[in-house]
C-alpha cells in the first residue's frame, strides 16, 4: 500500500455559517462529525443506511443523508443543521406548524422532517397532499402516523403562497 | 456499526485515480456519491477498503453531444439527470427514470455511474441502459474501452468491469423522430426499489423492453418485443411471463412479480395506444 491513502483527514468546511477546521477518521460520516466532533446533537442517526431520513441535513443548499455523506468528501462544503436553521429563523413557520398540529411526539424524526419539508416549501407553489407525501416518503416517523406532518407542511406551503401574493 | 475503512484518497485527475487504484493492490474501491457504498461500509459489509474519491474529476461531470449520440458523465447525479435539458430532449427515458430513484436527499448525491457500476438488479438506470441499447465507457490501466449495456450486467452486483477500471460515462443514441420512451414500476412506497419494473423504447417502429427487479440483471425481453412489434399485446405479456424467472423474497413472490410485470406491460401498451 502507498501512503497516498490517509486514515485521518484534515478538513475545512462551514457549519451553520461558521468556519470549522478539524481532523476526522477516514470512515467518518457527516452525522458523527456533527454529533461527536462538533457536539451538534440536533441531527439524529437512526438506521445509518439511508432508509429513515432522521439524519437529513443541508449540504450546499440541498438536503442529503448525513449518514451516507462521508466527511472526507466535504472539504469546502457549506453544511446547515437544525441548530443553525433554528437560530436564523429559517424553519420557524414549519416548527410552529409542527407544534400546532402535534406533528411530533418523541421528536426523533423531526429535525430530518423539517429539513426535508424546507426543501419542498422553498421550491415554492402549493404542493398537493399526494405530492407532500411523495416528497416526505424518505423520512420515517414511528410516532405520529404522518397525517399531522402532512397537515403542517400543507399549512405552511399555503401560508407562504398567500404571503407571496399579498 | 461504524465504517472501518483502510484509507481515503482524493483523485486529482483520471491518471491519478487509475494509479491510486493500482497502488491499492486489490483493496481499492471507487467512491462516487457514496449512497450505496457508505451504506455498505456503515453496515460492516465491507471493511479495510482504500477509498478512491473520484468526485473531483470534473471531466466525468456534464453531458456532451457526440454526433447522433449523447455522452453522459458518470458523476451526473440522479437530481442532475432529472433536470438536464439535453437529457430531457434526447433521452427522455433517463429523465423519467431519475425521479423514481430513492428520495430527494439520495438523488442529490447518488450518481448515474455509481448506479451502473453497483448493478443492483432492481435499479432503474441499468434497465434504461439496456432498453436504450447504450454503451458503457470504461477507463483502466490499459486505456479506454466500451462495453454494450446488454453485455455489461453479469449478475447481482456484478458487471464486466475489471479490477482497477473506472466507469467514465454512458453513451446513448439520441432519440429519432417518432421514438417513444416509457418507464413504469411497482413499489410499495415512493422511492423504494421496484418490486418489478419495465423500461420500454420504441425506435424505428421496433420495441425494446428491459425488465428490472425480476431477476439477477436487467433482462432484454426479446420474444415479448417481437410480439409487441406484431401488435400482439396479450402474446407479449405471456412471452414476458415465460422469459422472467424472478426471485421470491419479503417484497413479493416470483408469481406476484411475474404478474406485476404483465400488468405493467399492459398499462404501457395502453399508454402508447397499442392495446386495442
Ligand atoms: C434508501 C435508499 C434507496 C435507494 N433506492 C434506489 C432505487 O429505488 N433505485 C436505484 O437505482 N437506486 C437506489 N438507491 C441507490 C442509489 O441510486 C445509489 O446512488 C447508487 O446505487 C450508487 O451511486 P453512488 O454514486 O452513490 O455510488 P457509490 O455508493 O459511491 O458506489 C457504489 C458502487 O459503485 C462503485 N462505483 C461508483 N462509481 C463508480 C465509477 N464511476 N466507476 C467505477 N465504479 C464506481 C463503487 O466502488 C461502489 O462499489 C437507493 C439508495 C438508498 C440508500
Ligand atoms: S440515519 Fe441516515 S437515513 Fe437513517
Ligand atoms: S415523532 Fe417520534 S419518530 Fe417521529
Amino acid at each position: 500500500m502507498t501512503d497516498a491513502f490517509r486514515n485521518r483527514i484534515d478538513l475545512e468546511l462551514t457549519v451553520n455559517g461558521e468556519a470549522v477546521e478539524l481532523t476526522v477518521p477516514a470512515g467518518r460520516h457527516l452525522i458523527d462529525l456533527l454529533r461527536l466532533d462538533l457536539g451538534l446533537t440536533g441531527s439524529h442517526a437512526g438506521c445509518e443506511h439511508g432508509v429513515c431520513g432522521a439524519c437529513t441535513v443541508l449540504v450546499d443548499g440541498a438536503p442529503v443523508r448525513g449518514c451516507l455523506t462521508l466527511a472526507p468528501q466535504l472539504g469546502g462544503a457549506d453544511v446547515w443543521t437544525i441548530e443553525g436553521l433554528t437560530d436564523r429563523g429559517l424553519v420557524a413557520d414549519l416548527q410552529a406548524a409542527f407544534v400546532a398540529r402535534n406533528a411530533l411526539q418523541c421528536g426523533y424524526c423531526t429535525p430530518g422532517m423539517l429539513v426535508a419539508a424546507k426543501a419542498l416549501i422553498d421550491a415554492g407553489g402549493t404542493p398537493s397532499r399526494a405530492e407532500i407525501r411523495e416528497h416526505m416518503s424518505g423520512n420515517y416517523c414511528r410516532c405520529t402516523g404522518y397525517e399531522a406532518i402532512v397537515d403542517a407542511v400543507e399549512t405552511v406551503a399555503r401560508d407562504r403562497a398567500e404571503g407571496a401574493m399579498s | 456499526m461504524k465504517a472501518q475503512v483502510g484509507g481515503y484518497a482524493r483523485a486529482e485527475d483520471m491518471a491519478h485515480a487509475i494509479r491510486l487504484l493500482a497502488d491499492a493492490e486489490g483493496m481499492g474501491r471507487v467512491l462516487a456519491g457514496g449512497q450505496s457504498l457508505v451504506a455498505a461500509l456503515n453496515m460492516g459489509l465491507s471493511f479495510g477498503d482504500l477509498l478512491v474519491d473520484i468526485t473531483g474529476l470534473s471531466d466525468l461531470r456534464g453531458v456532451r453531444e457526440e454526433d447522433d449520440r449523447l455522452v453522459i458523465g458518470a458523476l451526473m447525479r440522479h437530481a442532475d439527470v432529472a433536470t438536464d435539458p439535453l437529457i430531457a430532449r434526447h433521452v427522455p427515458l433517463l429523465a423519467q427514470a431519475a425521479p423514481l430513484i430513492a428520495h430527494e436527499a439520495i438523488r442529490n448525491r447518488g450518481t448515474i455511474g455509481g448506479s451502473l457500476a453497483h448493478a443492483d438488479p432492481a435499479a432503474e438506470f441499468p434497465a434504461c441502459a439496456v432498453a436504450l441499447d447504450a454503451v458503457i465507457r470504461l477507463t483502466g490501466p490499459d486505456g479506454e474501452r466500451e462495453v454494450a449495456a446488454t453485455d455489461f450486467f453479469r449478475d447481482v452486483f456484478e458487471t464486466e468491469m475489471r479490477e482497477g477500471e473506472i466507469l467514465t460515462g454512458i453513451v446513448v443514441p439520441k432519440t429519432q423522430a417518432g421514438e417513444r420512451h416509457v418507464i413504469r414500476e411497482a413499489a410499495r412506497r415512493a422511492g423504494d426499489y421496484a418490486i418489478a419494473g419495465l423500461a420500454v423504447v420504441i425506435r424505428g417502429g421496433a420495441h425494446r423492453i428491459a425488465a428490472f427487479g425480476t431477476g439477477p440483471t436487467p433482462l432484454l425481453c426479446t420474444v415479448a418485443m417481437e410480439r409487441l412489434d406484431a401488435g400482439d399485446v396479450d402474446g407479449a405479456v405471456s412471452a414476458l411471463s415465460d422469459a422472467l424467472d424472478p426471485p421470491s423474497d419479503t417484497q413479493g413472490s416470483a408469481a406476484y412479480r411475474r404478474h406485476l410485470a404483465g400488468v405493467l406491460l399492459h398499462r404501457i401498451a395502453t399508454e402508447l395506444g397499442e392495446d386495442v
